[in-house]
């Protein structure tokens, strides 16, 4: 029986080794395994054993049966990943073929510049709030130390609509919406649409954006104007970025300055890019001129303040190198579509 | 402005440093130096020459050779120039040298032209001599030089071998101030050399008038009257006699040309000098001219004529101020003179006049007249009353310095009491608390003196001088102070005080997230301006009462096409659409978002209502549901879970009458969507079909939430059924899915149209649709019975609307 045994098994395994397919694989397992199988057949001749070899055999049998098991599964791995492996084979791609990218649409570049600048301020407490683009006299001049007579008024090259009313030239008059809602301490940027009458070319249009930054608080000084512009050059055209502060004049600051950032282009050896000064002139700003704040009925002697103001397609031209301003009102596809 | 360094040198004698340094450190103070060129910049190896003999050229009938003494040598140099002769002492440039252009005046090569010796028609020449224009200049600024032909100096002014290009006062450089409008002391010569004493920190050294005059008194020549004190608040007038008319010194012409300003004679140059120097303005009549000896200043009377100097008859009304005599207006004060009144040639006695005029006056006056002067730029920034004074005596003092005449003694000065100069007490600590400096008084102080401003330790008060009108308070002392502590070494530092939240408005990030969605479907983002033309109206083929055409109407308009201030967002998009079909640009998808402006009465009483709308636009791929989709998606982004209803009627001219929705959420209008009128696509140039949505943000807002609530995953099955029918065409497929959902109940969890179909075996005018419902209890397994009374009851509902089922 034993010796039958050992002949079952060395057969099956043989057969096993031969086969190329898993169907004979199952084949194989009901010819040895199955309920007719020769093992089975073997097992049911037991009953003619004497008694105390009937566990020994039947120990034997059912080591035989694993053993053939095993090799039956190992052989069925390996011929299913054979043929997997083959369809793989068969499915190769040129992966190197166009990508199917989804169709994404483009923010705008003044926008794109715009949120970087949002993001800057937001991180450093900032509210950012908006006003009327359809501004009154008050609002845009008067609010500001700019008096009926003040040459500013012509040097702006104001849009007027009738009576007090005006297309605004800066987002500053938001500072005196601001300060007029009456809460204090304040601190917030106005981004929005602003309007002069100059002709439209590379470098001018007449409709246009700004940035306007106000902070009003108790102990504001011009060193921390002079740090939080720094900051926010560093953040928008990198941490090498250097500025200048130098005076300037505004009805509505004073002490005024403007603010120039090394050129990010040459790092500030000179170049076309800065007409060779190697520097860029970016902003102006200055301390709130305190008669602007009295107007408003805010204390000059209790509370301080630094203003800026930032032009938005400024930022976005150099920012993206982009050379002509009329770009940016075009909306050609071919142009929205890098940034 | 502009002006020469030389200039400002000589009244800061010991201020040495580079073009450069000047220009860094000016800036830094506050006068911002726009740019600086040197007068001889490409001038190399030119000298001075004098001509020893002169030769027929052999071969050229227009050449002739010259031997010409250079100092240390003599070359022979060939020349076209018809005006050399023997003995004349020119610039000659040698050879390896350079000169700034040629001698046709034409722009000048950015590297200089180089001259090297050479032949011309076989003879040797070792150089050139030098035309003005070859010295970059012209004859506007050297009126000696001729017209055609080589620069010739004053027999004596100098000698063979001097450095030509230092004699012709080229060895200058002119700098290019921007002045800000709050320093009117600084339009002067005499300003910018103060704030560079204060700078450079050197002695400021301005001129010492003294005048000897000639005993007699000028109020025996004129009297003067002003009768307009509010527009006039000092007259001052002086009178020179036996004026001896000639050209003015080189040193005068060379500084004014530097200046821009064309030197003319010694009486002209000096008024032009002084007003460059004293930054006022002056005018000389004849006075020989003046009836009745007597100058009044009053206005003058609506529609006068006047012909200014210019020969040019001017129109004027009553706020203009003139300047008259006893007869007639001979002026327009401020502005210009007049013809009446000229000084000529032949004039024996001047009558000058230093006046302060208010500034808004002359400001508007010259721009309704259309007549900006040199003057009128100075006077209408208000001058400082006591410069007036100063600037008539300088001016006699050169008369008779320049030999150009004598001055008859004593001022006619008609002034209103001048304003008590500014005193502010002196208050360093709060200097410093404002800029975070640390800066002792002395320093501080230490600053003024060189602006003048003095210090009374007493009372501790600032005196402010007259001509620094633009200290008024203490912010501005501290400016002072930072200015000349400079500002790049006040420290860097962030604000402490309570930290504050930052952020967005609600609505700003709404539209954040209208921007997210419209890129996420395709669309980018374009920019048009807020004004427009008033003809977009009948573009858009609005009828003529629609209010959209009540637009404001900007006074002053770039021109027709930016007058009117959009109501509709729509021509933006269409002219953005149009500019890409027209470039060939395919699928092209764009989104705007901005303001209309919708004024609430015109003209306006208040501000208008400044809304902001969602625009999308696009033509090519895609058709009206595409854009409902992108509606769809960014309703449900911003928190909107509820269908948006879509009502057909055609009630905008400028959306194809079949093919477009208004669309509203709970009953309240949020915006409209459709395919543009192929008219209205005609009038913006595009052959092909194009979709607009417009919604308006502020009315969607109060619907937006960005709360989210995790209702749970169903646990158990849902059941499928799907209905088909046949329906009128003009049956809405909204209205049938608001049956089927009003009827199905909590139970229904979705609907999908899964099939339209027209034409073929359904009868026309009827249209065929078939849904997919599927059913779903969210506690248990459904069963049949009751998606059966569900569906038993949907279909009673469409049977109602006369709705045919198919099986």
């Amino acid at each position: 029986m034993k010796e039958k045994l050992e002949q079952i098994k060395q057969e099956a395994l043989k057969r096993i080794q031969e086969s190329t397919d898993p169907e004979r694989l199952n084949e194989i397992k009901v010819a040895y395994l199955g309920k007719k199988g020769e093992l089975t057949s073997l097992l049911k001749s037991m009953k003619d054993l004497a008694a105390e070899e009937k566990p020994k055999f039947g120990q034997m049998v059912n080591d035989t049966r694993s053993a053939i098991e095993d090799v039956l599964d190992e052989a069925k791995n390996r011929l299913e990943s054979a043929a997997l492996n083959e369809k793989l084979k068969k499915e190769v791609i040129d992966v190197t073929l166009p990508a199917k990218k989804p169709r994404m649409g483009h923010r705008h570049p003044n926008t794109i510049a715009l949120e970087e600048v949002e993001r800057i301020f937001i991180g450093l407490g900032y509210e950012v709030v908006s006003g009327p683009e359809v501004e009154k006299d008050y609002y845009n001049f008067e609010a500001l130390n700019i008096p009926a007579d003040h040459p500013a008024k012509d040097e702006q090259d104001t849009f007027y609509i009738s009576g007090d009313f005006l297309l605004r030239t800066q987002t500053s008059s938001v500072q005196i919406h601001e300060m007029e809602k009456g809460r204090l301490p304040i601190r917030m940027i106005a981004p929005g649409r602003v309007f002069r009458s100059d002709e439209v070319d590379a470098t001018h249009s007449p409709c246009f954006h700004q940035i306007e930054g106000l902070v009003i608080d108790k102990h504001v000084t011009f060193s921390d104007l002079k740090g939080t512009l720094d900051r926010f050059a560093k953040e928008l055209f990198g941490e090498e970025t250097k500025t200048k502060f130098r005076p300037h004049h505004f009805p509505f600051t004073e002490p005024s300055a403007e603010m120039d950032v090394s050129c990010f282009k040459c790092g500030g050896k000179g170049c076309r890019f800065c007409k060779g000064s190697g520097w860029i002139e970016i902003l102006g700003c200055g301390m709130v001129h305190p008669h602007v704040l009295e107007m408003r009925g805010i204390d000059p002697e209790e509370y301080v303040g630094f203003a800026f103001g930032v032009g938005l397609e400024r930022i976005a031209l150099l920012k993206y190198e982009i050379d002509d301003m009329r770009l940016l009102y075009e909306n050609d596809d071919r142009f929205l579509n890098q940034f | 402005m502009n002006s020469a360094l030389s200039w400002i040198k000589a009244y800061v004698p010991e201020l040495e440093c580079t073009d450069q340094e000047y220009f860094d450190r000016m800036t830094l103070s506050g006068t911002k130096v726009e740019g600086f060129t040197r007068l001889d910049k490409n001038l190399e190896k030119i000298v001075v020459g004098k001509v020893i003999s002169i030769e027929k050229h052999p071969d050229a009938d227009k050449l002739i050779i010259c031997l010409v003494d250079v100092g240390t040598e003599t070359v022979q140099i060939v020349t076209g120039a018809p005006n050399v002769t023997v003995g004349a002492l020119v610039p000659v440039v040698l050879d390896g040298g350079k000169v700034a252009g040629g001698h046709d005046g034409g722009p000048l090569p950015e590297d200089g032209v180089e001259i090297k010796a050479g032949k011309l028609r076989g003879v040797d020449s070792y150089g050139m001599m030098c035309s003005i224009e070859e010295l970059g200049s012209d004859r506007n600024f050297y009126p000696e030089a001729p017209e055609y032909g080589i620069y010739i100096f004053k027999e004596g002014s100098v000698k063979p071998g001097d450095d030509a290009v230092a004699a012709l006062g080229l060895r200058d450089t002119v700098f290019e101030y921007e002045i800000t409008s709050n320093r009117v002391d600084c339009y002067s010569i005499l300003g910018i050399a103060r704030e560079a004493a204060a700078t450079f920190r050197k002695p400021f050294v301005p001129p010492v008038v003294d005048i000897k005059d000639n005993g007699e008194k000028a109020s025996d020549y004129i009297s003067v009257e002003v009768k307009d004190t509010d527009l006039c608040s000092r007259y001052c007038a002086r009178v020179c006699k036996n004026i001896k008319i000639g050209p003015s010194p080189e040193w005068m012409q060379r500084r004014l040309a530097a200046s821009g300003i064309r030197p003319i004679n010694n009486l002209v140059d000096i008024t032009n000098y002084v007003m460059e120097e004293y930054g006022q303005p002056m005018h000389a009549f004849d006075l020989d001219t003046i009836a009745g000896k007597k100058i009044i200043v009053r206005r003058a009377n609506d529609g006068d004529q006047f012909q200014t100097l210019d020969g040019v008859v001017r129109t004027l009304d009553s706020e203009v101020l003139m300047i008259c005599d006893a007869e007639k207006e001979i002026g327009i004060a401020g502005i210009m003179g007049g013809e009446n009144s000229k000084i000529t040639d032949d004039v024996k006695t001047v009558l000058f006049e230093a006046a302060t005029f208010n500034g808004p006056n002359i400001r508007k006056s010259a721009k309704r007249i259309g007549l900006r002067t040199d003057a009128s730029g100075k006077f209408e920034k208000g001058l400082d009353p006591k410069n007036a004074l100063d600037a008539i005596n300088r001016a006699c003092q050169l008369i008779e310095e320049l030999g150009c005449g004598e001055a008859v003694g004593g001022v006619v000065d008609v002034c209103e009491p001048i304003k008590d100069e500014v005193e502010l007490p002196f208050m360093p600590e709060k200097y410093n608390n404002l800029l975070g400096t640390d800066i002792s008084a002395e320093e501080m102080l230490g600053y003024f003196a060189p602006l003048g401003i003095t210090y009374n330790k007493d009372t501790n008060m600032l005196h402010i001088p007259s001509f620094r009108q633009d200290l008024l308070g203490q912010a501005d002392i501290a400016e002072e102070v930072a200015r000349f502590y400079g500002y790049d070494r006040i420290p860097v530092t962030l604000p402490g005080g309570e930290s504050m939240e930052g952020g967005l408005s609600y609505q700003m990030r709404i539209e954040k997230k209208a921007q997210d969605m419209a890129e996420n479907c395709g669309f980018s983002q374009g920019m048009t301006y807020s004004f427009e033309s008033p003809k977009v109206f009948d573009k858009l083929l609005l009828d003529k009462n629609d209010p959209a055409r009540a637009a404001i109407t900007i006074s002053n308009p770039l021109g027709e096409d930016f007058s009117v201030m959009r109501t509709l967002p729509l021509n933006g998009m269409l002219q953005s659409l149009a500019t890409n079909y027209n470039r060939r640009n395919k699928d092209v998808r764009l989104y705007e978002l901005a303001n209309v402006y919708l004024p609430k009465s015109l003209p306006l009483t208040e501000l208008p209502d400044e809304r902001k709308m969602l625009t999308l636009g696009f033509y090519g791929d895609g058709d009206f549901f595409t854009l409902k989709g992108v509606i769809e998606a960014f309703l449900e982004s911003v928190g909107m879970k509820e269908l948006p209803e879509y009502d057909p009627k055609a009630v905008r001219n400028y959306l194809h009458p079949g093919r477009q929705a208004t669309v509203s959420y709970n009953g309240t209008v949020i915006g409209y969507l459709g395919e543009v009128h192929p008219a209205v696509c005609a009038n913006y140039d595009m052959k092909t079909r194009a979709y607009v949505a417009v919604l308006d943000i502020p009315a969607i807002v109060p619907f937006t939430t960005f709360d989210r609530k995790f209702s749970g995953i169903a646990k158990f099955p849902a059941v499928t059924r799907d209905i088909s029918m046949v329906v009128p065409k003009s049956v809405l497929a909204g209205d049938i899915e608001k049956m089927i959902r009003q009827r199905g109940g909590k139970k229904l969890e979705s609907l999908k149209l899964f099939d339209i179909y027209e034409g073929g075996q359904i009868k026309s005018g009827y249209k065929s649709l078939a849904y997919a419902l599927v059913f779903r209890d969210m506690e248990k397994t459904l069963a049949d019975d009751e998606v059966n009374a569900a569906m038993k009851k949907i279909l009673n509902g469409l049977e109602s609307m006369g709705i045919e089922l198919r099986s």
